[in-house]
């Protein structure tokens, strides 16, 4: 076998090497990044069967926290507009003359922190605890009404804050007029308080499952390092820095990122599809139109935004940990 | 250009691989480290990309001491020498061409185009350039060993080692090998190679070093003829 000769001058050595400006060094820089992008997706269709079963396990970790934090935001925004119809009952005394009445009915009126009122008298109370109770048979035995006048009082539209109303209830039930002020949505805030405690049981879960995508991720990385284990060393041979061996399996790991918070978008949409017709019927015997509907574009952006931004930090992690000790021997 | 000072290698294990070895090699020079196997050969070719560190003594390239380069320096005195194994340590899931491009894609210095032209160029100067698509499996040993070469020269690097570059090639081969290496060191290349064939270092007319247990049995200075 002859070796091919050539006219072509040998190269020159490296004394005499062009010298590249700082643009031309810039745009090397970016295509090259470009480069390494496209080759790290390419690579992980290449071996897609077991990418695949990793980005399942990426997006189900983040889905489980993502459909939690999407059921109690939509929870929570229903409660705020329950908030909103908030109302002061007034138990009047039984006592009240009609003139004192009426002078509560006016001043109120007056109050900035009033939106309206309404006035219940005992006899229309009576009426529809009959209808509503069951007992209407039994109201018939008694001497007289029990029931008093009741004032609800609608806050207004700049005062339903729970803190304004609850300083209005405060205020009310020191009318000597009152017997008892009662705020109607005392359950609303109890409910408030258990969304609460379920929004911090969702942060610690997704905290923990954040933890399990960064270790898949990171697992992954691990694994890939191994099996290129003679190339890292080749590149190293040649002058390759840390930054440039690492590159590959950054971009790597944000795609597994990136694919895995679609699949959980994904996964969430299905999740709220499915739930959204129990929901509503359930929500209609309440005489509510409360419907899941789907992803907000706040918690799609986050989940687009998070998933790669953890593939990253799995993959700088594992790579930080795993490369530094492949060296040329 | 390259210079070993009083240069000793003692292994964690207490192995002792070199042992107060002083050289230098000029600008332009070629040479060939020869020696029985487990002579320190490896062990002296390593430490000029500082894959290995001496236990003392001192290694300057181009008058700058190797102990002061730092971790994370050591890449880039890597590009600036090319270096070739017996197994050529070519990437078989990558073309002949993606496999002699790696060390322009490294330097990250060349537009993509500029890449193209100086692949082919290194190519064309191995005779592999009808090769550049073929996966490096489907290579013989001699082409293996050629786009090794032709990887380690594509960057112009300023010294080439070699670590027994022929091991696995007949003498036809074999010679034509050492023959692409004599053309980049006419150019201006200071070339080193270790080998154990003493007929064909002794057939090139260069400087040869012999190392026996880890000594260099030319002594101190400059190698001899």
């Amino acid at each position: 076998m002859r070796l091919k000769r050539t006219k072509q001058k040998p190269p020159r050595p490296a004394a005499q090497r062009s010298q590249v400006g700082v643009k031309q060094r810039l745009r090397n820089y970016f295509a090259l990044h470009f480069h390494v992008l496209t080759t790290s997706l390419a690579q992980l269709g290449r071996s897609l069967g077991g990418n695949l079963m990793t980005i399942m396990v990426i997006g189900i970790a983040l889905a489980l926290p993502a459909t939690l934090h999407v059921f109690l935001s939509k929870v929570d925004s229903l409660g705020a507009s329950w908030q909103e119809s908030a109302k002061v009952s007034l138990f009047l005394k039984a006592s009240l003359p009609a003139q004192a009445l009426s002078g509560l009915m006016t001043e109120l009126n007056s109050w900035p922190e009033v939106g309206s009122l309404e006035y219940i008298s005992p006899e229309q109370a009576l009426e529809e605890f009959k209808q509503t109770s069951g007992l209407g048979d039994a109201m018939e035995f008694l001497d007289q009404n029990p029931l008093p006048g009741v004032v609800l009082v609608s806050p207004a539209l700049a005062h339903q804050a729970p803190a304004a109303v609850e300083s209005l209830l405060q205020r009310l039930s020191q009318r000597s007029e009152v017997d008892l002020a009662q705020l109607d949505l005392e359950w609303l805030q109890r409910l408030f308080g258990l969304i609460k405690l379920a929004e911090r049981a969702v942060l610690l879960l997704g905290g923990l499952l954040v933890l399990a995508v960064l270790f898949v991720i990171g697992n992954t990385i691990r694994l890939a390092i191994q099996s290129r284990h003679d190339e890292i060393e080749v590149v190293k041979l040649i002058g390759g820095s840390d930054a440039f061996v690492r590159r590959p399996f950054l971009y790597n790991g944000m795609w597994f990122g990136l694919f895995g918070g679609l699949l959980a978008w994904l996964l969430v949409n299905v999740l709220l599809v499915n739930l959204d017709e129990p929901v509503r019927q359930l929500a209609e015997l309440y005489g509510s139109d409360f419907s899941l509907g789907l992803v907000d574009i706040k918690t799609t952006l986050l989940l687009l935004l998070l998933g790669p931004l953890f593939g990253l930090l799995g993959a700088w992690l594992a790579t930080g940990r795993h490369l530094r000790a492949i060296e040329p021997s | 250009m390259i210079q070993f000072s009083n240069v000793s290698k003692r292994y964690s294990n207490g192995y002792e691989a070199l042992k107060d070895v002083s050289f230098q090699l000029d600008k332009a020079d070629m040479a060939f480290l020869t020696g029985h196997s487990g002579a320190g050969k490896s062990t002296l070719l390593k430490m000029i990309p500082l894959i290995e560190r001496p236990s003392a003594g001192s290694i300057t390239i181009d008058e700058k001491p190797l102990a002061q380069v730092k971790r994370r320096k050591i890449p880039a005195l890597r590009r600036d020498i090319g270096i070739i194994f017996q197994d050529s340590k070519l990437l078989n899931d990558r073309t002949v061409f993606d496999n002699v491009a790696l060390p322009l894609l490294v330097s990250g210095e060349h537009h993509p185009r500029e890449v193209g032209r100086r692949v082919r160029a290194a190519l064309d100067k191995v005779g592999l350039l009808q090769r550049e698509n073929d996966s490096p499996i489907y290579l013989s040993g001699g082409e293996r060993q050629r786009v090794g070469i032709a990887r380690a020269v594509v960057n112009r690097p300023k010294v080439l080692i070699a670590d027994e570059p022929t091991g696995n090639l007949d003498p036809t081969l074999s010679r034509e090998i050492m023959l692409l290496f004599e053309q980049f060191n006419q150019v201006g290349v200071t070339v080193l190679i270790a080998s154990h064939d003493l007929e064909l270092i002794g057939a090139m007319g260069k400087c040869i070093m012999a190392l026996r247990n880890g000594r260099l049995l030319a002594g101190e200075g400059r190698p001899h003829r």
